[in-house]
């Protein structure tokens, strides 16, 4: 899929979150996106945030770094 | 399977806990007060005669024929409009009561024309059962029935004709236009004898009718009948089956001879319809029997080739070594598949069992992408279950009724007749939609706040509801401080109060006086039970999500929700939807909306099944055909969808789909995707299955087998052969063990069985230990999830702006005589209602641009360019334009755009920026749509092909 693509969807999720309540908006962000993104599309938004993320909104930067290290074993705090 | 008739009581059954004890002749019974004296006997097996009764209506008492003696009191009153009491001695068959009866038939047969056996209602006429009944023998008044001899046949309407020759002037068919219906279209003219039903219109046709066939059924004579039964004669066997058309899922009886349908029946059992329907399930069904029908498989190498046909076997060795030739070529996920929310419960749990299975992957959606996925996630976060909370018949306990982006009477016909009942008695009711309803003011019914609203911002509205909630002290405090999560209501309660959510702040959004706004909030928190009904036009936008969740919020704040009368409902758009996605058709969920992930779950499933599943989310239909422009998707199996019609940004979908290698498209008809398929699968109609469908009220109800499927094989055993041609054992003899399975997986399923829904008619899930009859209303004591969620909805305007290119804004929709992608409905007679999409503009954005009505004008937006015919329409606002999507040709996806739904990649249906101007050509693509749609579906026909 295209970079531009998925960032705009990155970008809508996060816009979302970033007024719930929760503290951990971006842990919000990670969930979702692993909830409902096939691992090819969590694999070409880690290579565009990997070249310098152009375009995404903080929180869903945020979400993403957070979800990079969940996939590549680091995190365990969003097993959903 | 012998002809069922159901039993006719004369007059509604009642429900009352109070029991009345009477005698009728002679024998003691026991009936909930309120019933009829007629309806009472009935139950006992006693039929009083009658002519103008009947039990979908409420008595009328006219024709005299149903006479009784009751001692005590004087004279002989009517049946059908005493009322039972305590202690009441009845006689339904005296010597004087005869004699009055004979004498009342007599008149009747005096006045009608006596050519019984010629007569298409001969052996189904009431009129002669009656005569029969009180041992008419003689008729002095002479019996030419001259009186209406000189008016003609009314055959205008495709399905039925009017022959008032025949009329009795029972006003039955008054009655059920008026009380079953809800349309109005139908008076008695004149008085006494000379007295006749009109329409109010030159005939049937040109006139309000939309053709339920409500009258046609409550007629007890020939005057109004089916033109097929007509054509046919008289049915000798039926069979119970389900609609196939929309999610409210009315039960029929398919009236047959031999292995061809007669006539289709609403039946009373249905509790969907309660014995009700509209012009499509009634009489739309020709398309099962339609010439287009493809009934052999067919396979080709490349798109542009012709469609060579070939035998089950060689379609089902081709497709399969096509499949695996792609994953060993591009990897395990470059196949996927999309399940059918037409199809069965049964048939889109193997496809899915195929997909997790078979193909080793999770990449399998459904058309419930592109409609309601939003609801399933909106409500689950909130409530905890991704499904409506009530069931239909709640809403004759509404007192407020909320419609928001929803148009019942035409998509939900059946559903908004007993709505408009509803606000008929009193209830009061709010629209909210960018474009005029129907509902908004007809016959006997104005909505009493309208809230013409712009297109794309309907969380504003929402959360300025909530905000005059929350600020005006409206809250139901009691039921969130029982019922909600506490702390979410109070950060929630703080956002809406904010200035921005005021409906002063909003009107500048949205269009809507912010004392509109206020009016309507209050009477939905104060006006006693309030119910929210939505369709697409939440869903389809991209805050669909969102606008769920906000519309969730406002029901739980004003503690609408547990009970008759109140929740939240989507309005589900094709007859299985809500199935589909239980039955696990997402990328993401197994069925019961379970996630992939859940290890325990997953365990469960492979335990089952003796393979190892994929705990990954697979790919959305969006994605699928994202990854196909990459070049990584290749193989796409679409059991009953239309993509190239029904999703947005056609050209995206079509360049996706000309990037595979394998296309397999298992369908009735060669659609628009069939154009881009190299394999085909030719599917079998509802008539032509065993299998169960679940309604927008999350009924389970049955569909029956009622003549052999066309091509050779039911969709399921499709599915089945071609799974095992990928080497899959999967088991099954009949859908009954496949919902089995489905039960031994699915906690909400458990209790479910064929031989359970044989025995109740239909089932409600959650259906198992805790609730082994179902569960109509959801979420009584507790949420699914425990405590309700508040969450926090921020209005956010979606990207898709109004420029300078493109100043108006387009949104869609659908109309009642035509299905979705139109390709069953067009295959009909109701072309007649509708045969083509036309664009819908207010006469001030016409005007500016010098459009009159019926103009050809070009349709131009990001995506692409279409040209239809304009209509200018006071239903629109200025700004707005409309249009249907039911005509392929019409192409109004191609100017859809590919933004979506936050949460869900829901596509933004409703909002797509546009330019109108005249013009006198098709577009372009509409062209060559033309040209390579008729050398894309070339077939070589080889004598006896197939098996
Ligand atoms: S078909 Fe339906 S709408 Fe038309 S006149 Fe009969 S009851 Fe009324
Ligand atoms: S058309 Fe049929 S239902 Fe209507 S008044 Fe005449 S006999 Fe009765
Ligand atoms: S309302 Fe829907 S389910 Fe009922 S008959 Fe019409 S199309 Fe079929
Ligand atoms: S049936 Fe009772 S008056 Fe007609």
């Amino acid at each position: 899929m295209s970079a531009h693509k998925l960032v705009r969807m990155a970008n809508q999720i996060a816009i979302f979150f970033r007024t719930q309540p929760e503290e951990a908006a971006a842990a919000a962000v990670a969930d979702h996106i692993k909830s409902f993104w096939s691992p090819v599309m969590r694999r070409e938004i880690y290579a565009h945030l990997g070249a310098g993320g152009e375009g995404l909104e903080p929180l869903a930067r945020a979400g993403l770094e957070v979800l990079k290290a969940c996939d590549a074993g680091a995190y365990d705090g969003v097993t959903k | 399977m012998s002809l069922s008739r159901e039993k006719d009581y004369g007059t509604p059954l009642r429900t009352s806990q109070i029991l009345v004890t009477l005698s009728i002749d002679g024998v003691q019974t026991r009936v909930p007060a309120g019933t009829s004296v007629m309806a009472a006997a009935a139950k006992m097996g006693t039929q009083i005669p009658k002519l103008c009764a009947t039990d979908t209506l409420e008595a009328f008492g006219s024709c005299r024929l149903c006479l009784v003696e009751i001692e005590g009191r004087r004279g002989t009153p009517a049946s059908c409009t005493t009322p039972v009491e305590d202690g009441m001695i009845v006689r339904t068959q005296t010597k004087r009561i005869a004699d009055l009866r004979r004498g009342v038939m007599e008149l009747y047969i005096s006045d009608h024309p006596l050519d019984c056996l010629t007569c298409s209602a001969n052996g189904d006429c009431e009129l002669q059962d009656m005569a029969g009944a009180v041992g008419l023998r003689d008729v002095r008044y002479g019996q030419d029935g001259e009186r209406h001899r000189t008016v003609a046949v009314d055959d205008s309407n495709p399905y039925f004709t009017f022959d008032s020759s025949k009329c009795i002037v029972c006003s039955r068919c008054v009655r059920a236009c008026e009380d079953v219906q809800g349309t109005f279209a139908l008076t008695i003219d004149g008085r006494g004898m000379g007295s006749l039903v009109t329409t109010g219109g030159p005939d049937f046709l040109n006139s309000e009718c939309v053709s339920c066939g409500a009258c046609v059924q409550a007629c007890p004579t020939a005057t109004l009948n089916e033109k097929s039964v007509i054509e046919m004669g008289a049915p000798t066997r039926s069979i119970d089956t389900t609609c196939a058309y929309c999610g409210v899922g009315c039960g029929f009886r398919a009236e047959m001879q031999g292995d061809k349908v007669v006539r289709m029946v609403p039946s009373k059992a249905g509790k969907a319809n309660e014995g009700h329907s509209c012009v499509k399930g009634r009489f739309a069904w020709g398309y099962a029997t339609h010439k287009d029908r493809i009934t052999k498989p067919m396979i080709r190498a490349n798109i542009t080739d012709p469609w060579r046909e070939v035998t089950w076997d060689e379609a089902f060795t081709h497709a399969a070594s096509e499949f695996r030739r792609i994953q060993g070529a591009y990897g395990i996920d470059s196949i996927g598949a999309i399940t059918s929310s037409r199809c069965t419960n049964e048939e889109t749990f193997l496809v899915q069992k195929l997909v997790r299975a078979g193909f080793g992957n999770n990449n399998v959606d459904t058309c419930a992408r592109v409609c309601h996925s939003p609801t399933g996630y909106g409500l689950k976060t909130t409530f905890g279950t991704s499904a409506g909370t009530q069931d239909f018949k709640s809403v004759a306990m509404s007192d407020v009724i909320l419609v928001i982006g929803a148009n019942p009477t035409d998509a939900h016909p059946v559903f908004a007749s007993r709505m408009k009942k509803r606000l008929r008695q009193g209830a009061k009711l709010i629209v909210i939609d960018p474009r005029r309803i129907d509902l908004v003011r007809t016959a006997h019914i104005e909505a009493d706040h309208y809230l013409a609203l712009k297109p794309g911002t309907n969380v504003a509205i929402i959360n300025a509801l909530a905000h005059v909630v929350v600020t005006e002290g409206l809250v139901s405090e009691a039921f969130v401080r029982e019922r909600c999560d506490l702390s979410d209501f109070e950060s929630w309660a703080r956002f809406v109060a904010r200035h921005e959510n005021a409906p002063e702040a909003v009107e500048k959004v949205s269009g809507v006086a912010a004392h509109e706004i206020r009016a309507a909030a209050r009477l939905f928190a104060t006006g006693g039970n309030a119910a929210i009904y939505y369709g697409l036009g939440v869903t389809e936008h991209s805050q669909g999500s969102t606008m769920v969740m906000g519309m969730a919020n406002l029901a739980m704040a004003t503690g609408n929700l547990g009970r008759d009368g109140v929740g939240v409902n989507p309005l589900r758009g094709q007859n299985n939807v809500q199935g589909a996605c239980d039955m696990g058709s997402f990328p993401h969920e197994f069925s019961g909306y379970r996630h992939v992930s859940d290890d325990a779950t997953r365990e469960m499933f492979e335990g089952l099944w003796s393979v190892t599943l994929s705990p990954e989310p697979g790919l959305r239909i969006p994605n699928m055909l994202d990854e196909a422009v990459e070049g990584r998707f290749k193989g796409l199996y679409i059991q009953g969808e239309d993509i190239a019609q029904s999703d947005p940004d056609t050209q995206h979908v079509t360049r996706g789909l000309r990037n595979m290698e394998c296309v397999i498209v298992q369908d009735l008809f060669l659609n628009e995707t069939a154009k881009y398929a190299h394999v085909f699968f030719p599917g079998s109609s509802f008539l032509e299955k065993d299998g169960t469908f679940t309604n927008a009220e999350r009924r389970i109800s049955r569909v029956r087998k009622a003549m052999a499927p066309q091509a050779g094989l039911a969709d399921w055993e499709t599915t089945l052969a071609f799974a095992k041609a990928l080497g899959c054992v999967f088991a099954y003899d009949h859908p009954s063990q496949i919902m089995d399975e489905i039960a031994a997986l699915t906690p909400t399923f458990t209790g479910v069985s064929y031989a359970k829904l044989d025995e109740l008619g239909s089932i409600q899930w959650p259906c198992n230990e805790n609730a082994p009859y179902g569960t109509p209303i959801m979420h009584v004591e507790r949420f699914v999830r425990g405590k309700g969620k508040f969450m926090i909805t921020e209005f956010v305007p979606t990207d898709e702006r109004t420029t300078q290119r493109f100043p108006l804004i387009l949104t869609t929709g659908r109309i009642l005589s035509q299905y979705n992608v139109g390709v069953q409905t067009q295959r009909t007679a109701n072309n007649i209602w509708h045969d083509e999409d036309v664009l819908e503009i207010h006469a001030f954005d016409a005007e500016n641009r010098g459009i009159r009505d019926g103009d050809l004008v070009a349709i131009q937006s990001r995506s692409g360019e279409v040209a239809l015919h304009a209509r200018i329409s006071e239903r629109m606002q200025p700004g707005v334009v409309y249009t249907t999507f039911h005509h392929a040709k019409s192409g109004a996806n191609v100017i859809t755009t590919d933004y979506s739904d936050w949460a869900t990649n829901c596509p933004e249906y409703k909002v797509t920026a546009v330019q109108v101007q005249r013009t006198n050509r098709w577009s372009d693509w509409q062209e060559e749509d033309r040209a390579s749609g008729d050398l894309l579906r070339i077939i070589e026909r080889k004598a006896d092909a197939a098996e």
